[in-house]
């Protein structure tokens, strides 16, 4: 059974489609790039999948023992963080909070998770650290232990290495990588075709008119037979 | 040194006095609390915004000479709140720019009301009572104190039963969102808290003055701490001992409560400051 099957959806809000005739499958183990230009609906593709806006027609189905809120979802920084006094503990603790359900205060469980997945991305020795004298790839890795703890199946990033180095870039893709390996399934929005095709499985290209799913082998043929015709199109 | 000893222990036997202390803390505590939120979010100036709804609306009251003036302004001031906090998506009028609307719309119209309709010999003087908050709270009744200490009671418990998902949705609404938590109410918690505190502090600072009361507290625990929780509590315990040392100040110098409050904010603002870029250094 796969975690997610998606059947010609049709992404967009009230007010007008964004993309449609998009359908992809993302299994155990999977890692999946989604690909496209500015404006060809990544984020609504990201909202949708998150379901915070319902896909216009079409099917998303979750399955597997996944919820919505299950997935660990890695979001694009925004401003506010960039000076938010807030400890790497306290932010990766806050990745439990689906699992305290009505209860208002973390429990002993959820602090061994955090703690356990603060020491799997290597950043135990910041737990008192101030998030925001950390680096950009020690913020990435604390973010990403804070998705962990909601999640231990799927994991949904959204640009990650924007405002990275290259450097921390490399080593941020071999810790995605390396948790690939060990099982999780991994959705990674991003508009860098190249390494995109490198790192994933399964690419999916959304365009206006018509999107691309397949393996990393399909895709690359693909490019290869399409290369040309586009060349002489622009 | 004992002549200004006998002197507070004379203003402290009267017990308006006391119920300005008991009043001027717990409202310094609330908003400070609130105020690291708020200044986090960027809605630093919804203070002043707020206030100066609040404002209209105590005008408008006044004009109809209704009874409980607080019944009329308390409703007016949550609405407001509730619609600037509920900008960020799907608004025509973005967050900062809503804010200065409303603020100086509401000061001018208050103001207008009043002077037009107020049957009032001195209405210059209601106004910058109003503003500046100088009488207000010396004319406090024990039932107000009391409304008071339970509106604090509120504001504090619900901070504290909610506090790790008020620090989850300030920190990052989206990821908040996406692991189910309902970021909807969470942000409306935090408008009605705003309204209700910016209220009950209009009596105490006036108008003009809550956006200090609300902004200096948490700015300056900012300075100098790096978690979250520290930040909160430091805030908390510094806005205390700014608005209890300003108001015994405000006594000994006979100067106007709330001006003097946020002049010990200032001062002890720039102590942080200072504070923060030695311990940033080393």
């Amino acid at each position: 059974m796969a975690f997610i099957t998606c059947k010609d959806l049709v992404l967009g809000y009230k007010d007008g489609i964004v993309a449609e005739h998009i359908s992809f499958v993302v299994n155990q183990g999977d890692y999946l790039c989604v690909v496209g230009e500015n404006g060809a609906g990544k984020s609504t593709l990201i909202k949708t999948l998150l379901h915070l806006i319902r896909p216009i027609s079409g099917e998303l189905i979750m399955e597997d023992g996944i919820l919505p809120q299950e997935i660990g979802y890695l979001p694009q920084q925004t401003v506010v963080q960039r000076d938010f006094p807030a400890s790497v503990w306290e932010i990766v603790l806050s990745g439990t909070l689906t699992k305290c359900g009505r209860r208002p205060w973390y429990g002993k469980k959820e602090k061994e998770l955090a703690l356990k997945n603060l020491e799997r991305m290597g950043m135990t020795e910041f737990k008192t650290r101030c998030y925001r004298n950390l680096s950009g790839g020690q913020q990435q890795r604390v973010l990403l232990a804070r998705a962990l703890c909601a999640t231990s199946k799927l994991l949904l990033l959204d640009e990650p290495v924007t405002g990275l180095d290259p450097k921390a870039t490399e080593e941020f893709y071999e810790l995605l990588k390396s948790l690939n390996r060990e099982g999780i399934a991994i959705i990674m929005v991003s508009h860098d075709i190249r390494t995109a095709v490198r790192q994933a499985s399964h690419i999916l290209h959304i365009d206006k008119e018509n999107s691309f799913y397949g393996t990393q082998e399909e895709y690359l043929q693909n490019m290869d037979e399409n290369a040309p015709h586009e060349t002489t199109l622009h | 040194m004992r002549e200004m000893i006998t002197q507070l222990q004379l203003y402290l036997s009267y017990p308006f006095v006391r119920y300005m202390l008991v009043v001027g803390t717990l409202i310094a505590l609330c908003s400070s609390m609130l105020g690291v939120i708020l200044v986090l979010k960027r809605f630093s100036f919804i203070g002043d915004g707020l206030s100066h709804v609040a404002f209209g609306a105590m005008a408008i009251a006044t004009v109809l000479k209704l009874a409980d003036r607080t019944a009329f302004i308390m409703p007016v001031t949550v609405i407001a709140a509730v619609l600037l906090l509920r900008t960020g998506h799907n608004t025509k009028i973005k967050g900062d720019a809503a804010v200065a609307m409303l603020s100086v719309g509401s000061l001018a119209v208050g103001y207008l009301v009043l002077h037009k309709f107020s049957a009032s010999a001195n209405v210059s003087g209601d106004v910058c009572s109003t503003l500046f908050g100088s009488t207000a709270i010396l004319s406090l009744t024990e039932k107000e104190v009391w409304m008071c200490v339970a509106l604090s009671v509120l504001v504090i418990g619900a901070y504290c039963l909610f506090y790790n998902r008020i620090f989850a949705v300030a920190f990052d609404e989206n990821f908040a969102r996406a692991t189910g938590i309902n970021t909807g109410v969470y942000n409306l918690l935090l408008a009605v808290i705003t309204a209700v505190v910016i209220v009950m502090a209009m009596n105490l600072v006036g108008s003009l003055l809550i956006s200090a009361l609300i902004i200096f507290p948490a700015l300056s625990a900012m300075r100098i701490l790096d978690n979250f929780k520290g930040v909160i509590i430091y805030s908390a315990v510094l806005s205390v001992v700014c608005a209890f040392s300003g108001i015994i100040l405000s006594i000994l110098g006979s100067s106007p409560v709330g001006a003097t409050i946020v002049a010990v904010d200032i001062a002890f603002f720039f102590i942080h400051y200072l504070l923060g870029a030695f311990l940033h250094k080393t």
